[in-house]
């Protein structure tokens, strides 16, 4: 029944995902069992026993002692067999094993940012090698986030002040989608991630070497690929629009009204500050909500968004 | 039987005498009217989301927008609709008819009821035009002590509908306990009774614990003390903890009102004795009972312990058994019967197809590991609406068609009843199968843009619900339509066995010329048929 599988279910990435696709494939035979049987029985009674004279008598049946003990006992134990099948599965997800890879997330409307072990930082991009189990420990800075990745059948909230676990072990090459999950305001459906599995060796290169395809970029093009990935695009806009913060469109160049009553020139100086500093100068009329991306884009990858943002005339 | 008087929708006269009428039909009625308004409030909103998810990028309404819609949604649909839907409309209306009594135990009690139900609703709706709020209905913490808005005041009016919802509750536990007409002993109760009164203890005691908690969210937004939002001390978890042991049992105020219509109107146009009358009962009364226990079913991924999350789980498999008991008895009761599928009849049928799906893919979300992956996406999306739609909602419209000769003293057109019943099925499959296979293919819920592969499941979403909009906008019409004919409603259009079809349609304002006593049981078929 692998035609099921594929169009009910996204594509298996982890073999704790096959583990969860066999339960749910188990119950859904069950409950089709089930409803085809109620169905049928409906339709059945329902032509067999039509009305066929307005004063018809039925027999008075009030109760069958036996055929009440099936139909409890008989669904009692499947729904046992389900309970210690779903609570094995959940075990085996809880409980990362001790050698994991161990990489920390932070959620914090609208992004995700990770951080490897050897001190590495990226935004909205997971990086992890293939074939070895990874430990994710996982915390919020604002409101509940939630950590979901269809793929791997795996997802767990991210809560201010505390630390929770997610672990997996990615089994496939290729680049997954993640997704925010619990409920988090503007930008909770644009609050996507990728997480890539790389070979062992190619994971190794990119912890030490950084990405290459992006170090040979011109600046206003690796610019157009951080506004995506990094989720600029969650609230400021190229067309104009009025989004949670102030449209790129025609920004460069021009001065701004800021909240504290006075002016400033959006200059080169102006994005580098408003990028590492948010909550230097608010441009009137918008909330201090800004994450501050100190830390997480390199020296380069600030000028390129800078030099993107220039280029939105 | 005939009365001197005038029906009780004309006697007395004049406003005054609706506005403070002490009447638990015309308190009925108000509620019924009023649930109504609420209700096509609640649907316009949902036809607006499903015009957004039309297309993959947000852009029929800003996220922003869309947010404050599906709260909004959400919350009209469950505080001003469900809750009170089924009990204070038809619980009202009809269960001191069908106890032979004269009216409920505090009729005073009752009218305050309604009006804090009027009091909370435009609490709540006042709370929009000062902006709305955007929390979604669960007010998840700590996005809804920070979030900005009219929260504090929208949560107060939800504070409010809880009082209202309690006195209800009160009200009809002591009516059931003390005005039982003579030789009526509990288990010639009719199963609505018990439905109702089930309900009636989670109402009572559930609901206070929703009411301290929306109280505790106020003051931590408006006095700034710690409770919920970690930032002053607080723990967000313990919210959804407080919230949801309120809002599982409150699951079970929406579900067990509308097994307790299925329940009357099975045996009614069957024909038949109720199959398992004790078994029914005692089953609501356990559903009541278990559903205390099953809170944290909605918290598996929330950080609670895994412990916790096993036991919650088992529980949860628990109170899957004596929902299934009541399905198998329905069933048994159609067997052999002299079945007719007039339109209340229609509608319990399709209630048992539809509520079977919402149960049973309630064993994907009970179980942990499918859990993990289903829970927060349109699978439990789905799973819920066909819980409350094509559960609760298809039995409030069986109520509706089956009641409504009774409430108004007319009968509407069969040939439209069907009709629509044919379209709200097509309808509301097409809506909400479609969600169930995006939910499994991982679609979040809650998103005002998606990923373009959902695309046709949205389209497919989208559609099924102007069809299923079609079909409730056709009810509507044949139900007002049929107000304007003569009064053609006999007193007992169906050939039922309880008390409430005694008396005249519309009954007089006293309800019973003479106290009946009732001298069968209330599926007594195995005698002549009673039709009038």
């Amino acid at each position: 029944m692998n035609w099921l599988r594929e169009l009910l279910l996204p594509e298996q990435a982890t073999a704790y995902a096959g583990q969860v696709d066999d339960l749910f494939l188990f119950i859904l035979y069950i409950s089709a069992f089930f409803f085809f049987l109620v169905t049928a029985l409906i339709v059945f009674f329902v032509w067999r026993y039509r009305r066929r004279a307005p004063n018809e008598r039925t027999p008075k049946i009030t109760h069958n002692f036996k055929l009440e003990v099936v139909w409890t006992v008989i669904p009692l134990i499947i729904v046992i067999v389900i309970f210690f099948w779903g609570f094995h599965g959940y075990m085996d997800a809880t409980v990362p094993p001790r050698d994991a890879l161990e990489i920390r997330v932070t959620g914090k409307r609208w992004v995700w940012q990770f951080e490897y072990p050897n001190g590495a930082r990226t935004l909205n991009e997971l990086r992890v090698p293939l074939g070895k189990p990874v430990t994710l420990i996982m915390t919020s800075e604002d409101v509940i986030h939630s950590f979901y990745v269809p793929s791997f059948r795996i997802k767990a909230d991210l809560l201010p002040d505390r630390y929770t676990k997610l672990w997996f072990t990615p089994e496939k090459e290729g680049t997954y989608v993640l997704f925010c999950a619990e409920y988090c305001g503007t930008g909770h459906s644009t609050m996507e991630g990728k997480i890539h599995v790389l070979s062992e060796s190619k994971y190794r290169d990119w912890l030490e070497r950084g990405d290459e395809t992006t170090q040979a970029m011109p600046l206003p093009e690796l610019g157009a690929l951080l506004y995506q990935s990094r989720g600029c695009a969650t609230c400021h806009s190229l067309d104009g629009r009025r989004g949670q913060g102030p449209s790129f469109k025609g920004i460069f160049g021009h001065t701004q009204r800021m909240a504290d009553g006075k002016d400033a020139l959006v200059d080169e100086n102006y994005l580098r500050e408003s990028i590492l500093q948010p909550q230097a100068r608010i441009v009137e009329g918008y909330q201090p909500i800004m994450p501050t991306f100190q830390g997480l884009l390199t020296e380069r990858e600030i000028q390129a968004l800078i030099e993107f943002i220039k280029a939105q005339k | 039987m005939s009365s001197t008087h005038g029906d009780y929708l004309h006697e007395p006269k004049g406003w005054r005498s609706w506005l403070f009428t002490l009447d638990h039909k015309r308190i009925g009625v108000l509620y019924f009217w009023s649930t109504l308004a609420a209700f096509v409030l609640g649907g316009i909103l949902a036809m607006l989301i499903r015009m957004e998810l039309l297309t993959p990028k947000s852009d029929l309404l800003p996220a922003d927008t869309y947010n404050k819609v599906f709260t909004l949604h959400g919350a009209i649909m469950i505080f001003l609709f469900i809750i009170p839907a089924i009990p204070a409309a038809f619980g009202n209306f009809v269960l001191p008819l069908m106890l032979g009594a004269k009216d409920v135990a505090f009729p005073r009690l009752n009218l305050a009821s309604y009006y804090l139900y009027v009091a909370g609703t435009l609490i709540l709706l006042g709370g929009i035009l000062g902006g709305g709020i955007d929390t979604g209905w669960t007010f998840y913490t700590p996005y809804s002590s920070t979030t900005g808005g009219t929260v504090s005041l929208m949560v107060f009016g939800v504070f409010v509908l809880g009082f209202s919802s309690i006195f209800t509750g009160i009200n009809f536990i002591a009516t059931i306990h003390k005005l039982r007409a003579p030789g009526m002993n509990w288990f010639r109760l009719p199963l609505f009774a018990w439905g109702t009164y089930a309900t009636a203890i989670i109402q009572v005691m559930a609901t206070p614990v929703l009411g301290i908690t929306l109280l505790l969210l106020i003051m931590e937004r408006v006095f700034r003390i710690g409770i919920f939002d970690p930032k002053l001390g607080g723990d967000p978890v313990l919210f959804q903890h407080f919230f949801w042991f309120y809002s599982h049992p409150a699951v079970y105020i929406m579900i067990l009102p509308g097994m307790a219509i299925i329940s009357e109107v099975i045996p009614v146009f069957s024909r038949k004795t109720i199959f398992g009358y004790k078994a029914i009962a005692y089953s609501s009364l356990a559903i009541a009972l278990i559903s205390f226990l099953v809170w944290g079913h909605h918290m598996f991924i929330s950080g609670q312990s895994q412990l916790a999350s096993a036991v919650f789980s088992f529980l949860t498999f628990l109170v899957a058994i004596p929902s299934g008991i009541k399905i198998w008895n329905w069933l048994a009761t159609m067997y052999k019967g002299s079945i007719k599928l007039d339109a209340p009849m229609i509608y319990a049928v399709m209630f048992l197809a539809l509520f079977a799906i919402g149960g049973l893919t309630g064993l994907f979300l009970g179980a942990l590991s499918t859990d993990v992956h289903l829970t927060d996406t349109y699978f439990v999306v789905a799973h819920f609406h066909y819980v409350m739609v094509g559960g609760t909602f298809i039995a409030y419209l069986a109520g509706v068609h089956y009641w409504w000769p009774k409430m108004f003293g007319r009968m509407y057109s069969e040939k439209m009843a069907r009709l629509a019943g044919a379209l709200v099925f097509i309808g509301f499959n097409l809506t909400f199968l479609s969600q169930f296979l995006m939910g499994s293919r991982g679609m979040p819920r809650r998103y005002a843009s998606y990923v373009q592969d959902f695309q046709p499941m949205h389209v497919l979403s989208t559609v099924g619900s102007w069809i299923l909009a079609l079909g409730l906008f056709l009810i509507l019409g044949y139900l007002l339509v049929s107000l304007r004919k003569k009064p053609d409603a006999p007193a007992n259009p169906w050939g039922g066995a309880t008390l409430e079809w005694e008396t005249p349609s519309p009954p007089p304002p006293h309800n019973f010329d003479r106290t009946p006593v009732p001298t069968h049981g209330p599926y007594d078929y195995d005698r002549e048929p009673a039709l009038v």
